[in-house]
């Protein structure tokens, strides 16, 4: 059952940055767009489960911080090699400066 | 020997499995601290100091050959072609490597347009070479994982030497071209090229093998060496400083260490090798975040080195440290340059007797 759990504050995260969330044991990283629009990924990146929230933020893109991996944020797509496999993404929402994200 | 050397070097071989087996790959590696600020400042990512070093590479290389070129009816024009010969045979492995990061430029195609000419220059295909860089990165000096360890235990002294001029070097990617051409992937590369990556290799190797034959057609029916001399012959003619620079990172320090500052040297160098190494001697740090641009490395190296063991202050000390080493082990493969790290430094995480360095076999005999 889907359900909708606070991840952190609005000004948490800055913009074009990310932080990471953890919840029930898992990993996410949630991500603010310049124009304030919040994200939400899988917390590891696919390659070799680097944690993504120590990457770079850079034009809707995260690059990881291991092996310079890059994924479009916005739709989890793996934009090259060595990262072959998308992140999986989350819905959020924002309600009283606080970011939700949808959890299955 | 030669064959239980490379038997333990092998990532197809038992020590391979065995690394595996023993937690050292993909392991958790070590990282000094870095405020959260500071480091997303460090890795900010702009173009400007990448455009000016290319164009000053590739221009000096222009005007270098075309020098040459005017003079090449007199040993004048030597000079003027042994310069090009560095600039495309040795500087062109560090824009392989940076822009292969990534990080060099901001602009992605501009990163990726100048590690295709840098990866045809120093010739290693770029896709097969980014998956090899890439397990380098993961497993950096893990007997039995990492594809780019130069100086084994013992060394191959005669390729290392013969490299210098590139005389093992280019026959292999030579012969690896051939055999992309037909479709096919040596032992080792299967082991780190994922199946979808491959076409890639096979239509690089082809189009590279249509330019070096055109070049060859070119100076047997003009009678001259020239176009030879001023493609594909600068990687035998041009490599050694590649290697003098290469032999620094690693040679003679601790293997299946999982920490950089033990496994990795920084030295300190001139401008101009600086310039044609593009930074990469500050190499514990580059190591240690490889998402920081060449050209921020110095302040990364200023931000870290109390945690790190000394830089080396020079190339001629790092060398005075690694023959000797390397020179050791050729009898004794339990010996290695064991890096101190200053007082206030973290330690090294969880020492045993499989990850201190030595690299003991980790299969009986
Ligand atoms: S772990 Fe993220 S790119 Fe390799």
């Amino acid at each position: 059952m889907p359900q909708w759990i606070p991840a952190c504050a609005t000004d948490d995260v800055d913009p074009e940055d990310v932080i990471p969330f953890e919840h029930a044991g898992e990993s996410y990283a949630v991500y603010r767009s310049p124009d304030d629009v919040y994200y939400a990924t899988a917390g590891h990146c696919s390659h070799e489960r680097e944690l993504l929230c120590d990457g770079l933020v850079m034009g809707g893109v995260i690059e990881c911080p291991k092996h310079n991996g890059r994924f479009d944020y916005t739709s989890g797509k793996a934009m090259g090699a060595p990262v072959l496999v998308d992140l999986r993404t989350y819905p959020t929402k924002v309600e009283g400066g606080t970011v939700y994200i949808e959890l299955a | 020997m030669g064959r239980e050397r490379l038997e333990r070097y092998s990532l197809v071989g038992p020590d391979s499995r065995a690394a595996v087996d023993a937690g050292l790959a993909s392991a958790d590696w070590y990282r000094s601290a870095v405020p959260r600020k500071r480091m997303k400042e460090l890795m900010r990512r702009c173009d400007g100091p990448a455009v000016r070093d290319t164009a000053l590479w590739l221009g000096l290389m222009i005007v270098l050959a075309g020098v040459g070129i005017l003079l090449r009816d007199s040993w004048w024009c030597v000079p003027f072609f042994a310069a090009y010969g560095v600039l495309y045979g040795s500087a062109s492995d560090s824009r392989w490597h940076e822009c292969g990061h990534g990080t060099a430029f901001r602009t992605r195609w501009m990163d990726e347009a100048v590690y295709r000419i840098a990866s045809f220059m120093v010739m290693r295909d770029p896709t097969a070479s980014r998956w090899s860089h890439t397990r380098h990165h993961t497993d950096t000096l893990v007997v039995g994982r990492d594809p780019e360890i130069q100086a084994m235990r013992p060394a191959r002294l005669a390729k290392l030497l013969a490299n210098f001029v590139g005389l093992v070097d280019v026959p292999v990617a030579m012969r690896l071209m051939v055999l992309h051409v037909g479709g096919r992937l040596s032992a080792e590369e299967a082991d780190y090229v994922p199946e979808s990556e491959r076409p890639k290799v096979f239509r690089t190797a082809r189009i590279w093998f249509a330019i070096y034959a055109v070049v060859i057609a070119s100076a047997v029916v003009s009678g001259s060496w020239l176009p030879v001399v001023l493609v594909g012959g600068p990687a035998l003619y041009g490599r050694y400083m590649l290697y003098v620079y290469g032999l620094t990172q690693h040679s003679g320090l601790g293997e299946n260490v999982v920490d950089h500052r033990l496994n990795t040297r920084t030295v300190r160098m001139n401008a101009v090798n600086r310039f044609l190494y593009s930074n990469m001697n500050y190499h514990v740090e580059h190591h240690m975040f490889p998402m920081v641009p060449y050209h921020r490395l110095p302040e990364l190296h200023e931000e870290i080195k109390g945690d790190l063991a000394p830089a080396y202050p020079s190339i001629w000390a790092a060398y005075r440290e690694l023959v000797p080493a390397v020179l050791r082990q050729l009898k004794d493969q339990s010996y290695y340059v064991r890096r101190e790290l200053p007082p206030g430094a973290r330690p090294f995480h969880e020492p045993s007797t499989v990850n201190d360095g030595r690299a003991l076999p980790l299969i009986p005999a």
